[in-house]
């Protein structure tokens, strides 16, 4: 009765199941821990102005750029000290959410 | 006027609305595929039942140049028919006629047909096909909404509501639908979201199509909004009347019994579970081996497919089904899984189905996705409804019932009446790897040859647990069975539990982890 599939491998428990896959489970995100550097879009929306340059020293709480959306201006602030590496982005450009906006050294 | 006169008035006016918005809309609707709001009720219902009420209703808007514009029956039918002779109420929306929009004379002729459904105990089917509220109407439309909503709400596990989505239903209005108890779509016709793609791109910058924001295909098989996916409208239509004959009218019925008939002989259920317990197989297979005439019909069928949900007949009675799928992730419970078992067995005890649950799990999905996605309160979802549940609860363990998983799958002690085991079954407090790796972590890492140490720990840990019979000893198991007794002993379960009497303590409502 069984239809030829191609079977994949769980482990649960230490025990490796012959099974199938869904997409759902093969697309889910990988974890990764939170990194203060890497400034991403917590939200998706429009980079409207930029603060900062390239290799410019910022504080804490230092003004980044402010991310435009659902019709609110979001300031956003260097959660750390350092030095800007990289601005991945302009001004006026739309950005998805976890897009990495801003590289802090 | 003459009586003779006056009914032929009546029979022209009749006419006269009956064409919902007009030769010309109903020719747009037919181009991309759609039936006309009559023709749908039409074909759900028995030939002929079908008589509707509010046919003559007008809108009352004044604003915005409404008070000369004359919208048919105010863009929905409503009225009562048959479905093989089970009496229904239903109501469905026309987009011919202003797009279907919602005004408020429109959803009074929905909640009106909603309360005699409701007054009456029939189940109402609401077909909706409607560009959402009525702009020029204001907040009288967000009001119809509210009212349809709150009369959903109160009809939930009453009677028995269904909707079918044909057409656009965005916004506010996905809310009736999401409340009510099986949801049907169909394939490029069923558009349903709450901010559809223009927004999200003026907004988000995202860009995305209606049907792959929330088409069909969507919901059947990511979100689990919908309940039933068709190719067609005709499929649909079919699909609706099969469940019709599945649940009872209201929740103070059983379902009506079909005559008893034997599976199909193609369906052999001792060669379709493997014996070794990492290999898979498809469990409706074994369900088919179990039922009526073989006659399973799956709900949700594309989602959460590590779990099979769906009715059946076991000796014309109607029986829900819940079993978990080794073919797809092993038939791990996750959240999705959870969610969507937990559901159908409040379904099922809310409208008196017995449930049999056929059981062959290694437990939880393990992983920082499902952690972080809330699995402990989905998966309490579970546990939640079998133990609310006091239809008959039937269980028959197949093979794995390893931990949390054994406890969740209507286990004796969250109060199932019967617990059955094939001498396949492994009921333990994990697999045997992990357990051996644990209980004889100290002897394989001393041992000269940890790999081979470890495999004979395993094998032993299997011998002396990897079976029923400690399950058995300690009674949370009623019987170990043959599997090919398997329909015959759910037979006589059935049957034994025709009047179960349990009870839960009185309370308003419980707390369920939603």
């Amino acid at each position: 009765m069984e239809k030829k599939v191609k079977l994949d491998t769980l482990c649960i428990g230490g025990t490796n199941y012959k099974t199938t896959l869904t997409a759902k489970f093969i697309n889910r995100k990988q974890w990764e821990p939170y990194n203060p550097k890497l400034i991403k879009a917590y939200i998706p929306g429009n980079i409207l102005k930029i603060f900062v340059k390239e290799g410019q020293k910022v504080k804490q709480g230092t003004k980044l750029l402010l991310l435009e959306a659902m019709k609110m201006k979001n300031l956003v602030e260097a959660p750390v000290s350092g030095i800007v590496k990289t601005i991945h982005v302009k001004e006026g450009v739309m950005v998805p959410k976890n897009e990495l906006l801003i590289e802090i050294e | 006027m003459s009586l003779k006169q006056k009914t032929l008035d009546l029979l022209k006016r009749r006419e006269q609305v009956q064409m919902g918005g007009g030769e010309q809309a109903i020719e747009k609707q037919k181009a991309i595929g759609k039936l006309t709001a009559r023709e749908r009720v039409l074909a759900i219902l028995d030939k002929e039942s079908f008589h509707e009420y509010d046919l003559f209703v007008e809108h009352e808007a004044r604003d915005f140049g409404m008070a000369t514009k004359v919208l048919h029956g105010d863009g929905v039918i409503t009225g009562t028919g048959t479905i093989y002779g089970a009496p229904i109420c239903i109501y469905a929306q026309d987009f011919t006629v202003a797009g279907g929009s919602l005004g408020y004379s429109h959803a009074r002729k929905i909640t009106k047909i909603m309360d005699h459904a409701l007054k009456m105990r029939v189940p109402l089917i609401g077909i909706n096909d409607s560009g959402g509220a009525r702009i020029q109407e204001g907040v009288n439309s967000l009001a119809g909404y509210g009212e349809i909503f709150f009369r959903n709400t109160l009809s939930s596990g009453v009677i028995p509501q269904l909707s079918v989505i044909l057409g656009p239903c965005a916004g506010g209005a996905v809310y009736s639908p999401a409340l009510t108890d099986f949801v049907f779509v169909v394939d490029n016709i069923s558009k349903m979201f709450i901010t559809g793609p223009e927004v999200i791109k003026t907004v988000l910058g995202e860009e995305i199509s209606m049907e792959e924001l929330g088409g069909a295909r969507v919901h059947s098989e990511v979100t689990g909004s919908a309940h039933f996916f068709a190719n067609s409208e005709v499929e649909c239509f079919d699909q609706i009347k099969k469940l019709i004959t599945f649940i009872p009218w209201n929740n103070g019925q059983k379902a009506r019994p079909f005559p008893p008939k034997e599976p199909k002989s193609g369906f052999n259920i001792e060669k379709i579970v493997p014996s070794d317990p990492s290999q898979p197989y498809d469990v409706r297979d074994v369900i088919r081996a179990i039922a009526d005439d073989s006659d399973f019909f799956e709900v949700q069928a594309d989602f959460a497919r590590n779990i099979v949900i769906g009715f059946g007949r076991i000796n014309g009675e109607t029986i829900g089904f819940v079993a978990n799928q080794p073919m797809v992730l092993a038939g791990v419970l996750d959240c999705d899984s959870s969610d969507k078992a937990a559901r159908f067995i409040r379904y099922c005890d809310a409208f008196n189905v017995p449930l049999v649950t056929l059981e062959d799990l290694p437990g939880y999905l393990p992983g920082v996705d499902q952690e972080h996605a809330g699995v402990i309160r989905h998966g309490a979802k579970i546990l939640y409804s079998y133990s609310e549940a006091t239809v008959p609860k039937i269980t028959v363990i197949l093979r794995k019932a390893y931990g949390g998983g054994y406890i969740a799958m209507n286990s004796r002690h969250l109060r199932a009446d019967f617990v059955f085991a094939w001498p396949s079954a492994e009921i333990a407090v994990m697999g045997p790897e992990g357990a051996a790796n644990i209980i004889f972590r100290k002897e394989i890492m001393e041992a000269e040859n940890p790999d081979a140490m470890r495999k004979l720990k395993v094998e032993e840990y299997k011998e002396k647990f990897a079976n029923p019979y400690v399950a058995a000893a300690k009674g949370y198991i009623d019987t170990v069975i043959e599997p090919k007794e398997t329909r015959k002993l759910l037979m006589h379960a059935i049957e034994v539990s025709k009047n179960k009497n349990d009870g839960r303590p009185k309370k308003k409502h419980g707390i369920p982890p939603f």
